[in-house]
Formats: structure tokens, sequence, C-alpha cells
């Protein structure tokens, strides 16, 4: 297995599971190449410690190609690492150097609870979604596609929106635990396109009263989310968020 | 010849299905009310389906394995979806996707499935842009098309390079809605273990919740897989490092037969492997094939760089071979041109197992355009480059930043460096034309099932086909099995048939905690994916298939006397799944080596060396193979193939060509 010549000391958070306390456990690990990726990394970290007798350490993750926003590890107190725009699993060893120590630690928030090591519970941002995160519209109602020309620059702007993995970055770099910026961009997405309209501003404060029912906290502008989001999701849906909430107070209970 | 039924409706081809919806029965809402349907996977496949049923008024139970239905694989589907539109106007119809689809897979699918894919492929982009999914447009703000792979129309709907993720996307805030309304009860970090059968009927499944390691028994009144391909059998694929064979193997050995099996998609533009401490492998979507031209230096051993490389010592040996569809061959025949040229000597790289797929000659067309647009008539080639490149970072911008990440190296300067690697699997279970399995009341859907693809899947067909059978197909399907089911009450799950397949599923479990052997999971993984890519990969022959048969028996008894898994299994324990699926992947990569004996003909992803044409093309043997290969499972690890003989009735089967 050795392919590279990296040697680097590790410090894992390890946590049985959501009743015990965790703490911070260090290994050694040699011969590790520059190609690896941070999870490949980690996957030889689990082959040593099971060779060992020991439990491997539990991440989450599945794609490895930066789509699926599974994997989520606080790298050196940082979601994802050190390089900007992309998620752990697009991280590769050679962003590091040969003895360097690397704190690991999970996502932290109250609402994303440990479940084991790195692993956390991110249900709340499906419960989010759930509370009106879409558009109505049953399966068999649809007109053409093309009957609802829609502006380019308007749907670009959705579609940069909508590129939000739900990795819940944004959430673990903020002082506040905030999750306006995973709110904002699926609010934006559909508050963009036409279709979006009809539910726009009750969609809005369902979607917000939910974020806060799960616990996260509120925005100081920091934008520490949009520096840290591995999507480049902007800041900027989070103020048409807070117009679209503002507004939608103004219009009477039978518009909404 | 066949034994089995496949229930395809009477009547022309063209009216099939308009026939079958207007006459299926159906089922009164206040039945539906009562009547309980279990769907396994939250796909594309499982997220409409899942997300239809409820709406039109069923109790669903839907469960994946990931921490959330939004990260089911079907996110990570990159170039597009096809539609017979025709909203480029150049000569696309239904009948036309249908052909494509039939030739493309080589002749080995179903006509009447195949054709209500294309009747239907049009509803779901109305679907998909009624729910606020994102897909590209023009200026004119009308949908924007591109070319795929096996076409000569534009028929591509897609958004950047994450078509995946917009439309699943779209299932899940569809689903998400349901579940919202208390419509659809959400089982996240679920894996099934078993398929539960009473008097031969599916009538429930049991599950592992995954955090605690309890093991639940669900009933419902049917139960629908939509879980996904089985390309991980090799280790190394472009699946995500979740995906498993697991709930459709589990069926399979309740009856559901496994239908061609051997029928894998090596798709050729991959990122090369890189060394040993590999993973997975990363995919450069097909839609780059319409931008990027694929070359070899045309001398043996050549370690010049591309940029040295003049342009009359190159050879495009897609352009040279295939004159008439030139880079936009269907994949199974790319990868293999690919291999061929490495295999001679002609690859590139440090590993020589790659070629080079450039996107200069566009990149300056496309700058041409700009400047013309600017009004620049005649602008000079640094000129052409730097528009060039704003219009291929616009149309695969994250694709190259994702090549850039992983391989340290600028594609928008050098060429990027591509070889196949699997990606689909075009067989699964065997299903009906209602996409019931061999057992009453399974159903399968998506990448799963074995239906529409034949022996080779088009690029942007995956798409299609899940989004078509969740949203369209099985609908429809499954109340004509529901319509006899309404006098069934809810089954408690105290019946003793809940108590056995409960039974079954933690003697796996303790077995493995249990066997505290020396080997970790992953190294019988990696050892049989190299069985598996070595000698049922890109080529095969009978004697590497013998082989292999008996490496795989030899795997499977190592692994089951000599695996460690630590931990135990009334907790979170990753070890203990990856076990579990490992163990069924062996007995599946056996299976996949049996089938691909069994078919001494070569077709699509199938290649059989001694089956070749003189140019070295693949050459079927349309009067002994033209069959689907369904296998049922038999105690043991034995299997007991049933045909279903493939007629066509619409379509002059001919030797493919892309000449």
């Amino acid at each position: 297995m050795s392919t590279g010549n990296m040697n680097l000391t590790l410090k894992v958070w390890r946590q049985k599971n959501n009743k015990t306390k965790g703490a911070l456990v260090d290994y050694k690990l040699a011969d590790i190449s520059p190609d690896m990726s941070f999870l490949e990394m980690f996957d030889v970290l689990n082959e040593q410690l099971i060779n060992k007798g020991e439990e491997p350490v539990v991440f989450d993750h599945d794609c490895r190609e930066g789509i699926c926003g599974m994997c989520s590890m606080f790298i050196n107190g940082r979601p994802h690492g050190p390089k900007d725009l992309v998620t752990t699993c697009q991280l590769h060893m050679r962003s590091f150097k040969d003895g360097d120590t690397i704190t690991v630690e999970p996502w932290r928030a109250a609402a994303f609870p440990v479940v084991k090591d790195l692993t956390v519970d991110r249900s709340a941002f499906d419960r989010v979604i759930a509370a009106g995160g879409f558009i109505s519209v049953n399966t068999g109602n649809a007109q053409d596609a093309n009957n609802l020309p829609i502006p380019k620059k308007q749907a670009d702007a959705a579609f940069e929106a909508a590129a939000c993995i739900g990795c819940g970055a944004c959430v673990a770099t903020c002082k506040n635990a905030s999750a306006m910026l995973f709110v904002s961009a699926k609010i934006s997405q559909l508050a963009l396109l036409p279709q979006g309209q009809p539910e726009r501003y009750r969609r809005v404060q369902s979607m917000v009263a939910q974020m806060d029912a799960e616990g996260f906290g509120n925005c100081t502008n920091t934008g520490a989310c949009e520096a840290e989001c591995p999507k480049g999701i902007s800041l900027e849906n989070i103020a048409r968020m807070n117009r679209d909430f503002a507004t939608a107070k103004f219009i009477s209970e039978e518009e909404v | 010849m066949s034994d089995l039924n496949s229930n395809i409706p009477e009547g022309e081809l063209t009216s099939k299905w308009t026939k079958f919806k207007s006459s299926v029965p159906l089922v009164n809402p206040s039945n539906k009310r009562s009547i309980e349907v279990i769907i396994v996977g939250s796909g594309l496949a499982g997220a409409s389906a899942a997300a239809t049923l409820a709406e039109m008024g069923y109790k669903v139970k839907c469960f994946c394995f990931q921490d959330s239905p939004r990260r089911a694989h079907s996110i990570a589907a990159q170039g597009g979806i096809n539609a017979a539109k025709n909203y480029q106007n150049d000569g696309d119809s239904t009948y036309r996707l249908f052909y494509d689809t039939i030739k493309g897979g080589d002749y080995r699918a179903r006509e009447a499935n195949v054709h209500r894919l294309a009747e239907v492929s049009a509803n779901i982009i109305d679907q998909c842009v009624a729910q606020g999914v994102p897909l590209a447009r023009e200026y004119g703000g009308l949908l924007d098309n591109r070319s795929f792979g096996g076409t000569q129309v534009q028929r591509t709907f897609y958004a950047a390079g994450q078509t995946g993720q917009q439309l699943l996307l779209g299932a899940y805030s569809a689903l998400e809605r349901q579940i919202g309304m208390g419509k659809v009860e959400m089982f996240t970090r679920h894996e099934m273990l078993e398929v539960v059968k009473i008097d031969g009927k599916a009538r429930g499944i049991i599950a592992r919740n995954l955090i605690t390691g309890e093991i639940e028994r669900h009933f419902g009144h049917a139960v629908v897989l939509g879980t996904g391909g089985y390309g991980n059998v090799f280790y190394l694929s472009t699946n995500a490092m979740g995906s498993n064979v697991t709930a459709a193997w589990k069926a399979h050995k309740q009856g559901a037969y496994f239908a061609n099996p051997c029928y894998t998609q090596i798709h050729p533009t991959c990122i090369p492997v890189s060394g040993d401490h590999q993973s997975k492998l990363t995919l450069m979507s097909e839609s780059l094939r319409n931008d990027g031209r694929i070359w070899v230096p045309k001398k043996k051993d050549d370690t010049r760089k591309a940029s040295e490389i003049p342009e009359d010592e190159r050879d495009y040996y897609l352009e040279r071979r295939y004159p008439a569809f030139g880079n936009l061959v269907p994949r199974d025949v790319a990868s293999r041109a690919a291999k061929e040229r490495c295999d001679a000597g002609y690859g590139v790289g440090a590993s020589k197992l790659a070629v080079y797929l450039d996107f200069k000659a566009n990149t300056e067309r496309y700058g041409k355009i700009e400047a013309s647009k600017a009004g620049n008539h005649n602008p000079d080639k640094e000129t052409c480059m730097r528009l060039g490149t704003e219009v291929i970072k616009e149309k695969y911008g994250n694709l190259f930043d994702m090549y850039a990440q992983i391989t340290g190296e600028n594609p928008y300067e050098t060429p990027m460096r591509i070889y196949p690697a699997v990606h689909y699997t075009m067989g699964g279970l065997w299903v009906d034309y209602n996409l019931m399995t061999s057992v009453q009341g399974l159903y399968c859907t998506g990448e799963a099932n074995f239906s529409d693809h034949g022996a080779n899947r088009l690029g942007a067909s995956a798409l299609m086909q899940g989004l078509a059978d969740g949203y369209f197909v099985l609908p429809y399907t499954i109340g004509a099995y529901l319509s006899k089911e309404i006098s069934v009450k809810a089954i408690p799950t105290d019946h003793p048939a809940f108590v056995e397949a409960e039974e079954r599923a933690k003697g796996i479990l303790d077995k493995l905690i249990n066997i505290k052997g020396t080997k970790s999971v992953d190294h019988f993984h990696k050892r049989l994916g190299h069985i598996m890519w070595e000698k049922c990969g890109m080529a095969r022959n009978a004697k590497g298939l013998n082989e292999a048969i008996q490496e795989i028996r030899a795997l499977r008894e190592e692994f089951w006397s000599n695996v460690r898994v630590p931990g135990s299994s009334d907790e979170l324990n990753t070890e203990l799944e990856k076990a579990g699926r490992v163990a069924d992947f062996i007995e599946l990569g056996e299976l996949m080596c049996i089938d691909a004996l069994n078919r001494n003909e070569s077709c699509g992803g199938h290649f059989r060396e001694e089956y070749q044409t003189e140019e070295g093309e693949a050459l079927r043997d349309d009067e002994n193979y033209a069959y689907v290969a369904a296998w049922e499972f038999k105690e043991g690890v034995n299997f007991e193939l049933h045909k279903e003989e493939l007629k066509f009735e619409n379509i002059k089967v001919a030797q493919r060509s892309y000449k």
C-alpha cells in the first residue's frame, strides 16, 4: 500500500455514540501519497486499525466525486479543509506537507448531533425541505416544457442556487450554527423561477419556521458560510430570503 | 424457446402502452388509502415512484441506506437526459429514439419496453421543468440540447455537468413534500436485508437500522426495489462507495430471476487509475465528446508531451475508424477502441493506459464564433483561444475543475488523459412489461432491473429510464396487481414468514461478526474486483472465465473463513455493512462469469474475444442468442438458466454500424 512518502500525525475525534463523550485521539501515518484523496488517506488509517484489531473511524462518505454532499469533515478548523470550493472527498494530500499534524473533527452544531466519531445527524435539513422546499405539482400535471420560456440569466441564477449539495459546511463553520445559506439557496432557486411564484411567500415562511424549530442559529452577516461553501453558494441568497420573508409579513394571510 | 412470460400487451407496437393505460384496472381512492407499498432506494427510480404513488393516495414507506434520500447515486450523473422532443427540429421522433436505443443496445432489448420508454420521455422533461429543475436554456428562454453518443440528433437536455443532481433534487423535493404531508414514511440509514414472501407473494422486507443495529420488520402489499446497479462488483468503478447489489441479490435468492448479469458498461472517458490507494474512479461526462477529439500518437511509445506532437503525427482513431459517428460512437465501441490502441502500445501517460481527449480544435472554433459575434471577423489565434476557453468553461466548467483537482493538471492547457472504467450495469433483476419480477408483487425499477438498454446503454438514457419507470410506468402497472389485493388486510409482522426472514438476516450478521479472521473486508473486495476486471471486463474469453469462476469460488470460501469484522451488530458498524455487501458481490461475480461464458457471442458491452469480425467489431449470433438469459438461484450457490426470446417485429435486426 505504500505509494508515497508523506508522514502525518492525525488527531481524530472518536466518540462511540451520542450518549458517550468523545475525545481527540492521535494516530501516526507513514508513506502517504500526495495523489491520495483525504478520504483515501482515512481508508489507509482504517485498514491499519482493522489489522491491529481496533475499530475503524466512522465517517460519512459516498460518491467521492464532490456531489452527493455526504462527506463532512472539519479539518484543521475548516469544513472540508484548507482548499476553497472542494468537498473533503475532492481534497488531495498534495494540499498538505510531509510532517503535518492534522486535526479532524465532526460538524459541530446543536442541530447536527454526533452519531459516532465523525458522523453527524443532518436530518434537520430534510425536514426544512419537507416544510416547503418544493413546487406543489403532482406527476402528470405538467404542460409542455417550452410553453414557459425563462430568460437565460434568470435560469442560470436559479441553477447557481440549486447547486447546493446539502453538506452542512455552512452550518459547521458559522459561529451561530445558522442554516441560512442552505435554506436561502432553495428559497432563491424557486423564487427566481416563474414556476415557484404561486407558493413563494408561503414557502419562505414555512421553511424559516422549520429552520428555527430545528435549533439553527441566526445570521449575523459574517459571511463564513459563503467563504467555506464547496459549491460557491452566494450570500446574496440570504439577502433574497430576508427580503421575501419581510415581504411575506406585509402580505395578508389570504394572499400568502 | 421462452419459458418466461413477459406479459407484453397485444396490438401494434405504437398503441400497446396507450391501450394498456386506458384498460388497466384501477384502485379506487378509498382502497388506496389502506394499501401499503414499500419502496427500497431513493434515487431517480425510487424517489419518483415513492412521490407519485403517495400523490395517488397509496401509503408509502421508503428506505435508503444514506443519511438522506438526496444522497442517492443518481445525484452524480453528469451529462444529461434524453427525450424525443424534437425541439431542435433535427428530425427526432419517438420512433427514432426507440430505434437508436434498440440499435445502441445491440438488439438485445425488448421492443415493447423501449418503445414505451421513448413515448414517455417527453413527459419527463415537462414534469421536471414544472418542479423547478433548472435545465440549461438558450437566450430565447427555451430549453437547450446537446449531442450524446449513438445518435445523430440533439435530444439531450442538461444542467451543466450536474444533470443528475438537479433531476434527483427535483424528485427528492417531490418526495419530501409527501413526507411533510405524512403520506410517505421515510427510513434513512436503513438497509434492506431480506424480502418477506407469504404464499408466493412479496409482503414486506427485513431492514437493519444502521445507527442502532436493530432489525426491523415492515409489511407492504407490494415491494419495489429501485436500488441501482452492481458496478461495484469490480471494486473500482464510477459508482458511489455504498452502491451495492444486496437488495437485488436477496430478492434473487427468494426467487427473482437475475437477467443478463454479464452486460456491464465500461465508460470510455474516465480519469485513469493513479495508484494502489485508489478507492473509486471518476467519470468525465460523455458530453465532453461533443467538443473533445480523442487521439493517441501515431508513433508507438511516444514520450513527447501532447503539445509537442504535431497534428499529422496524431491518430484520431475514432474519426478514422467510424467516420459517420466519429467521436460520438456508443460507449462500448469507444471503450474497446481505446483498449485496442493502448494494448497495441500507443497509450499515453505514465501508466500507458490512457488516451488524450483534446478540446483545442473546438475551443478555437468557438472563439472564432464569439469574435465574429463581436464584429471581429479575422481574429488571431490567441484571441480565439481566449474567447473559446470562456465558452468551454461555461459548458463544462465543473468537470474541468474536477479533473484539475484529481490529477493536478490544467485541462484548459493540456489535453485530458482518459481511460475506460466500469460505470453502469445493463443487467439486473428480470422484470416483465409491468416491471414485476418473477416473484409476485415484487417490482424492480431503474438501473436495478434489466429491461431497456439491451447489451449497451446509450449516454443520457439512464436518467430517462429511472424517471420513466418511477413517474410514468410503475404507478400505472402496479395498479394491475394492487387492484386484486384490495381485500388483503395488512399482515401483522409476527407472521411466521417475517420471523423466519428475520432469523435468516440475523444469522448472516452473526456469522460475519464471529468469523474473526485476519483480513479486512476491503482486502477481499479488491481481490474480487481484480478477478472481475481482468477476466470479465472489457474483453472476455472462455479460458479466462472458467478460471475466474474457480478463483471466485475459492475466494468465497476464504472470505467466509477469514474475514475480520470488528465491533458488534448492535451499533453503527460500517465494516459489517460492507461485509454483507461484499459477500453478495462475490456470489454475483460468479454468476456474471457464468453468464458471460454461456453467451457465445459478442454484443454491446459483452465482448467475447472468440467472437469478433475481421475489423475487431462485436460479432453477434442472432440465431442462437437473441434471448434474455434469466438465471434462477438454486440451493448452495447454483444457477439455472431460463430464456426469454426476443422478437423484433418493428426493427430489422442488422449488424451495428457506426461507420
